[in-house]
């Protein structure tokens, strides 16, 4: 599975620090000619460095509104976090009125679709199919946390397509039912999240996605607040429920599914930490494990406009307020939308030093070797995260040792020592009074 | 390849970190997944039984093309009756260690099942050694 990342940088922004290479959770920066580079194989899509440049050098690869002009009919699928976005307003009607005004023909929730993936997964449960415990595949990041550095539990992947992608067929069908031939629809998702761009290029456990653009919720806040104002009589947009609504704030999937032991974790370094666990015979009694790589869930992704914290508020705010709003019934034929993955996940072998074990172990006796000569603080100055992963690179013909600027400056001290000696004897060649 | 690892008493902040250790390494190797979740489990339960059991100790290990060879060598109070403490549910841990959670008497038939060789000897007042295998 060849990822390509939806995280780039901002060339002229990034002034070559250590600040994103020492945050990436997979070492998959390197800092070469005073400009960050993203190393694609290990890339998982976090967006961490995105959150953590001071310089905001980093962005996340979405799609401008003017993409929108490829397609003859437009729906737009917004992201349950789209809610919380704006102050002082708790009619979702009204949001979602002001998001079709920003030029789309239809509107359906992300939200919906999550109560459908919700609904089958319990049905996959009580099947006794699954092996346990479940981990959720809605956070693609996660997923591809552990194809990258879990793979002895990709089989533990909950083998249904995440909420977007049913939006997106449901969407789309329900078009294709009242006359509008499916190539000419473009559905694209609202969104709070850096991730899933690559998704839609480089799906998970599907061929292709019917997803033809994610749109950053920053690029479309502004358009929708103004539209906002123009709005007389909201038109009545809203399908889901709070369950679905749910699904933006961390635990709110695991709340769906209705199983006494299954937790939910969020934040990238608490999401590994809990897979080591696992990794190690422990958690035997957990069946289900909904982990998020952003802190607060999706609400607190990159992408989102207000603080993840004050957002979670404002969206049970809203789902309180659901209930007294009309709210509009579309039909959803589920047998049309195929649910399961096709295409099973694989291992993507990343961390591998080389294809052939023996070759393998030979490189890392070179970079234990190499490592103890290494000061071992993990500055970064060399512009790899820490003295393994630079001895790993050296190995890889990544690096050099004079990279690291402690050993660079241990042999100048040497080469002075040299010099001092050479200086302090002069030929006897020469006479006395010539010398100094 | 053989890496050394020192086990230090009741250090439960770092507990699991040679397990942790291993494991990357592992990776890095390419070696099956099936067979890191094997000296995954077995590994991490032998070392924290040195942690919580004996006092701390020393962990040997040999990574070679067809077999992981750990050896852990603690000097703790020992095992007086083996069988026994290979009894699913049985456990001398603390009250203390219980309080953390540990001690349910599953680490050792954890160990065994998951190793496809397990050696313990151990001397009452001397000290533990325990010898897993797992082949490739």
């Amino acid at each position: 599975m060849k990822a390509k990342h939806s995280v780039e940088l901002i060339h002229d922004k990034c002034i070559g620090c250590t600040e994103c290479i020492k945050r990436c959770p997979t070492e998959a920066i390197r800092v070469r000619n005073g400009k960050a580079i993203i190393i694609d194989s290990k890339c998982i899509d976090c967006g961490m460095c995105i959150k953590v440049c001071r310089s905001h050098a980093k962005k996340a690869t979405t799609q401008s509104m003017d993409r929108l002009q490829d397609f003859k009919y437009k729906v737009a699928l917004p992201a349950p976090s789209l809610y919380a976005q704006f102050k002082n307003q708790e009619n979702a009607n009204v949001i979602l009125t002001a998001l079709k005004m920003s030029g789309f023909d239809e509107v359906f929730e992300v939200s919906r679709t999550a109560e459908m993936v919700t609904d089958y997964t319990k049905k996959l449960i009580e099947e006794g199919k699954l092996k346990k415990p479940i981990i959720s595949s809605a956070c693609p990041v996660i997923v591809r946390l552990i194809c990258m550095r879990f793979p002895s539990m990709v089989e533990n992947i909950l083998p249904v397509i995440p909420p977007v992608e049913v939006a997106a067929i449901a969407a789309k069908n329900h078009m294709e039912d009242q006359g509008i031939p499916r190539q000419e629809i473009g559905a694209f998702f609202i969104s709070p999240c850096a991730a899933k761009n690559s998704y839609t290029t480089n799906a998970l456990g599907i061929e292709a996605s019917q997803i033809d653009g994610v749109i950053s919720m920053q690029d479309i806040y502004i358009v929708m607040l103004n539209n906002m104002r123009h709005i007389k009589e909201p038109e009545i947009l809203l399908q889901c429920s709070d369950k679905g609504i749910d699904w933006a704030i961390s635990g709110g999937e695991r709340r769906g599914v209705e199983l006494e032991s299954a937790i939910y974790v969020d934040g990238i370094d608490n999401v590994i930490k809990v897979l080591e666990e696992l990794e190690n015979g422990q958690l035997q009694d957990v069946d289900f494990i909904e982990g998020l790589a952003c802190s607060v869930g999706c609400l607190g992704g990159p992408l989102a406009l207000v603080n993840g914290f004050v957002a979670k508020n404002r969206l049970r705010i809203i789902e309180r307020k659901l209930d007294s709003l009309p709210r509009r019934v579309l039909d959803i034929d589920e047998s049309r939308i195929p649910m399961d993955f096709t295409k099973p996940l694989e291992p993507t072998g990343v961390l591998k030093l080389d294809g052939d074990m023996a070759v393998a172990l030979e490189k890392m006796e070179r970079i234990e070797d190499i490592y103890s000569g290494l000061p071992g603080i993990d500055c970064g100055a060399c512009g790899s995260p820490t003295c393994r992963a630079l001895a790993e690179d050296i190995v890889q013909d990544n690096a050099n040792q004079e990279d690291c600027v402690f050993t660079l400056r241990s042999k100048v001290k040497e080469l002075a020592g040299y010099m001092m000696d050479l200086a302090a004897k002069l030929p006897q060649t020469i006479s006395d009074d010539k010398k100094e | 390849m053989n890496l050394h690892y020192v086990i230090l008493k009741d250090d439960f902040m770092r507990a699991g970190e040679a397990s942790s250790n291993l494991k990357k390494k592992l990776k890095q190797l390419g070696i099956s997944s099936g067979v890191i979740q094997k000296v995954a489990i077995a590994m991490y339960e032998a070392e924290m039984n040195m942690v919580i059991h004996a006092n701390g100790g020393v962990i040997d290990i040999d990574i070679e093309p067809q077999r992981i060879y750990i050896k852990l060598e603690d000097t703790g109070p020992g095992i007086p009756d083996i069988d026994l403490a290979m009894r699913e549910g049985y456990s001398t841990a603390s009250d203390q260690v219980r309080d953390l959670g540990f001690g349910a008497g599953m680490g050792l038939p954890n160990m065994k099942k998951n190793a496809d060789m397990l050696r313990i000897a151990s001397e009452v007042g001397k000290g533990t050694t325990v010898e897993i295998e797992v082949m490739l």
